[in-house]
């Protein structure tokens, strides 16, 4: 049977990076709305998602795993997140092993805050730490000092929790020693997982307009590709394993779950689900979400995957993970093996027991594999 | 597309004739046949429009923009490309006549098409812009209709713009065709503004048609066009005896003979008749599928009292440029060869044969009458038919002779000769060029530049100008208009003729990608500019050609000789950052449109080469900026 996940986005954050096109909001209050008392609406969304699943007859699965993302799920007091999850609790239950994670910045995530969530359960903690160098942090718009991280990890690895960082490479300016000394720093912290993404300029954020009026340089493809394989190294050398194309170290249970296809609700707005093959999402802008909240779920979005359109999304995903995929799934995609055997030859991808994965090589290439893979 | 136009304050539309004169018993001397030359943009089509209203045949509620025109893409682009015969009913000083008008194509593709439309009428309204005057093309037209004695009706329209001039181009036209610059017609299409007095002029000028209407039937074919319900719709011109329905006519060049299914007249819609009359314009139906079968040019009469001589047709139109069409998708090949077969159906010009390529697979090696005839058919094949094509460049028709004196028609540049060569001809156009006075500079400039040599420079009037220019064919077939136009801001018109062949300098620049010639990007270039054109080629696909996971080494060669060299790097990536939660709704649909995109997509040896970069390589920088000619 599958298994059930929650995912709880918090859309409040102390300041809008130049690069972030998140959906999240700085205003303690907009409109009728308020920071301190959001975990509210949150809970509203839970207790109608549990009753709507009741009565679909929905097969009663506790929560295998709980992650908190936003925005930056730290803004919330830990009595705030203690409701949302207790909310969670009774409503659908947790596995005794549940992995309950959230993301925090530096700035919010103080030993005592730590303290009070390891109290009420969470197990995981995800860093926003991006780079070591200030010259980045500050080309990034990051407000929090680097030299925090260390204490927040040690003060968490106490307590007992599990600890993940999240670096972004290719800020314009990074040079190549930074990134290096930025990746060797992170591991010299003794974290069990690190997320590394190249960063992506979004249309209609300022460091795009940076960029466009020449501020700031373009980002260098190439030299982000470098940076990835430095990353790789510097993280396998020091026993973090990659296992997904910006993952590595002890793979987060949550997140597989994303890439397996597994059922998982989001609640917040702006938040994805995927239930029994289909996928919705709910209205973007808190206030609005609130307000729908009243009287009917806040869903924006519907859509309904067919088996086929299930079986690419599961080689799209599944292909960027160490693991890969089932050789069965592209028979079903009607994928020749003709069409796999280039890939191989040139060493993209490599056939592991009944599955078909990317090599070291092929892990910069997953897209355009995935396309060639479904158009030759 | 369709737009309704709005009743006009300043001239009442109301129809002047009361009835409409029956056809078939129609008097010669109550005929008037007429065509209308003018300049695309010169609102030819919009004073048809008016005239439809003006003699009642259209009202004012079905009225819409272009009337005439009937493809979607003649009134998309604006452009007449099927010439039309309609019979409009006027009324002078209480005779009643039947007026028909022959619309006419204005481009210079379809030259050929304008001559058919001149041997079917008596006379001919020289229609021009009075804000623009007279352009290349209507001059050449104009010299046409001249050489046909027509009678030529000088009229201004577009009297309404501000910026018009009627009393200038009054002067230019009657220093062109005689006469004073007060017999020059003022008129609006727009407002409909002198429309009826213009009628009235052509009643008064026009001379009835002079045919024996005794003698054995004689009807010249002028236009034949393909309607997918009704089969081929042939246009005639009675000349001599009548036709009837039901009668077996006779095709005098292949002496085929047809039962006649329908006769009529178009008003502007099809108006059946009992039959034509000597001097009348009408269309007939016989059921034949294909328009080669009722051949533009041929002479009909009957078959019980056939005609013994057949009226002097036309010179049949000649392909001047060539291109491949390929299907993108090599399983749609089927598809294009029978796009192509019904394409011929409506289109005798279109010539085609099968022909492959290393690069692009199965296809067909296409003759067009012109660029404008090559963008029209590719379009219509990607629309009417939903294929996705690739045109390679266009080519000119080369004779080579080898050293051993064998003969060679290339209309492929890639069929161009390996061996020792004696001689290249290629084909030479004289070349008309009317622009204002101050452009004379750059157009020298550019005809220089494209090997012409000047034959003439004439002053029109006090600031316009008329070049004369011999040019090789080649030079002009791509981009020379939309250079023209850009340098002149759009004043500077082109007319040209076939000129024979000379013998030419010329070189195959062939390109090679990884080291693999590309048969498609092959081309043949004058060889001072073989340097160049391999520079230009090679940098321009460097722009086209995507990043791959390789390097793709891209080079031109003349030969085994390599003159140009660029690179496209391999890209070192390509995979989302992150993929969460909400990012897979947006992943997967971004794979949808990337799917689609590479369908656009033509894999040349394992390098992925954009449909659009086959002709985009060899087109001018100035060409993707500056406006798309109509």
């Amino acid at each position: 049977m599958k298994t059930f996940h929650a995912y709880v986005h918090i859309p409040f954050c102390e300041f809008r990076c130049g690069y972030c096109d998140f959906n999240t909001y700085t205003a303690k209050e907009i409109g009728g709305l308020s920071q301190s008392s959001f975990h509210e609406s949150l809970i509203t969304e839970i207790n109608a998602s549990a009753e709507i699943l009741r009565n679909s007859g929905y097969p009663e699965r506790p929560l295998s795993t709980l992650f908190f993302g936003g925005g930056t799920p730290s803004l919330f007091t830990g009595e705030q997140i203690g409701q949302i999850m207790a909310s969670l609790k009774s409503n659908y239950d947790f596995q005794p092993d549940i992995e309950i994670t959230l993301e925090a910045n530096p700035e919010s995530a103080t030993p005592e805050y730590l303290e009070e969530l390891a109290g009420k359960g969470v197990t995981r903690i995800s860093l926003g730490v991006q780079s070591f160098d200030p010259k980045v942090l500050a080309t990034l718009e990051r407000v929090h000092d680097p030299e925090k991280v260390g204490p927040i990890l040690s003060a968490a690895s106490q307590l007992g929790l599990e600890t993940s960082l999240d670096l972004i490479y290719g800020a314009p300016n990074e040079s190549m020693d930074s990134w290096r000394k930025t990746v060797e720093t992170a591991v010299s912290m003794g974290t069990g997982h690190i997320s590394a993404y190249s960063l992506i300029v979004e249309p209609g954020t300022k460091l795009a307009r940076q960029i466009k009026v020449g501020a700031l340089p373009e980002t260098n493809d190439d030299l982000d590709a470098e940076k990835f394989e430095v990353a790789d190294q510097v993280f396998e050398a020091n026993g973090l394993p990659w296992y997904e194309v910006a993952n590595w170290g002890k793979p987060s249970r949550h997140n597989h779950a994303y890439w397996t296809s597994a059922d998982w609700w989001g609640f917040g707005p702006g938040a994805h689900s995927h239930l029994n093959g289909n996928r919705f999402w709910n209205t973007k802008h808190p206030l609005s979400y609130q307000k729908e909240l009243v009287n009917k779920m806040p869903v924006a979005g519907v859509e309904y995957i067919d088996a086929r359109t299930n079986l690419e999304e599961r080689l799209m995903l599944e292909l960027r993970t160490s693991t890969g995929i089932p050789m069965s799934v592209l028979v079903e995609l009607g994928v020749a093996e003709s069409t796999i055997k280039p890939f191989v030859v040139e060493g993209s991808l490599k056939i592991e027991g009944e599955n078909l994965a990317v090599t070291a090589a092929g892990r910069l290439f997953v897209d355009r594999i995935v396309l060639q893979l479904l158009t030759n | 597309m369709i737009q309704f136009c709005s009743p006009t304050n300043e001239v009442s539309l109301s129809p002047r004739a009361r009835s409409a004169l029956e056809p078939s018993l129609t008097n010669q001397e109550q005929l008037r046949n007429f065509c209308i030359i003018a300049h695309i943009d010169h609102g030819k089509s919009t004073l048809a429009d008016r005239m439809l209203q003006l003699t009642g045949i259209v009202d004012d509620r079905q009225m819409r923009a272009q009337y005439l025109d009937r493809m979607d893409i003649e009134r998309e682009r604006g452009i007449t490309i099927k010439s039309q015969a309609v019979r409009l009913p006027w009324e002078l000083d209480n005779e009643t006549f039947a007026l028909n008008m022959i619309d006419t194509p204005g481009h210079v593709d379809f030259t050929y098409e304008v001559s058919r439309s001149l041997a079917a009428c008596e006379g001919a309204v020289l229609l021009v812009d009075a804000a623009q005057g007279i352009e290349a093309q209507t001059l050449a037209n104009l010299y046409l209709a001249m050489e046909n004695d027509l009678e030529i009706i000088p009229v201004l329209n577009k009297i309404d713009l501000p910026a018009a001039q009627p009393e200038k181009y009054a002067e230019e036209l009657a220093n062109l065709i005689g006469g004073s610059p007060e017999d020059c017609l003022r008129v609006s299409g727009k407002t409909g503004a002198g429309v009826s007095e213009l009628l009235d002029r052509i009643v008064e000028r026009v001379p009835a048609p002079k045919g024996d209407s005794d003698a054995p039937a004689r009807a010249m074919i002028f236009d034949s066009v393909y309607d997918s319900y009704r089969g081929v719709v042939t246009y005639i011109r009675m000349i001599d005896g009548r036709l009837s329905a039901r009668e077996q006519i006779q095709m005098m060049s292949t002496k085929a003979v047809h039962e006649l299914l329908e006769i009529g007249v178009i008003s502007p819609e099809p108006v059946v008749a009992k039959g034509l009359a000597a001097g009348e314009v009408g269309y007939m139906i016989t059921g034949v599928k294909d328009v080669r079968l009722s051949k533009v040019g041929d002479t009909v009469t009957t078959k019980n009292k056939p005609a013994t001589v057949a009226l002097q047709g036309y010179a049949e139109p000649k392909p001047m440029v060539f291109s491949g069409i390929y299907p993108i998708d090599g399983s749609d090949y089927p598809n294009l060869r029978e796009a192509l077969d019904k394409l011929r159906l409506s289109d005798a010009s279109l010539v085609y044969e099968p022909e492959t390529s290393a690069a692009l697979g199965f296809g067909f090696r296409c003759g067009f009458l012109g660029l404008l005839h090559l963008e029209i058919i590719t379009e219509r094949l990607e629309r009417e038919f939903n294929l996705s094509l690739i045109a390679t460049a266009p080519s000119v028709v080369y004779q080579v002779t080898g050293e051993d004196n064998t003969e060679f028609i290339v209309t492929n540049p890639s069929e161009f000769p390996e061996g020792k060569i004696k001689v290249v001809k290629e084909p030479i156009v004289r070349a008309t060029i009317l622009s204002p006075k101050d452009y004379v500079g750059t157009i020298m400039d550019l005809c220089q530049t494209r090997r012409g040599t000047m034959i003439d420079m004439q002053y029109l009037g006090e600031d316009r100008v008329q070049l004369r220019y011999q040019l090789p064919l080649a030079e002009i077939v791509f981009d020379f208009f939309d250079q023209l136009k850009s340098k002149t801001q759009g004043y500077g018109s082109l007319d040209y003729e076939e000129h024979g062949y000379l013998p030419g300098d010329l070189v195959k620049v062939d390109l090679l990608l990884q080291g693999e010639k590309v048969d498609a990007f092959s081309s043949i270039v004058h060889k001072d500019k073989a340097y160049g054109h391999g520079t230009k080629i090679t940098s321009k696909l460097l722009e086209l050609i995507p990043r791959q996971q390789f390097e793709v080494p891209i080079q031109a060669a003349i030969g085994s000789r390599i003159i140009a060299r660029e690179s496209v790097r391999a890209v070192r990536k390509d995979v989302l950052a992150k993929c969460y939660g909400g990012d897979i709704s947006r992943k997967r649909k971004l794979l949808e449109k990337q799917k689609e995109g590479k369908k656009r997509m033509k894999m040349v040896g394992r390098v992925e080469v954009p449909q659009d970069a086959f002709i985009k390589a060899l087109s001018s920088d100035e060409v993707s900026t500056s406006e798309k000619k109509k």
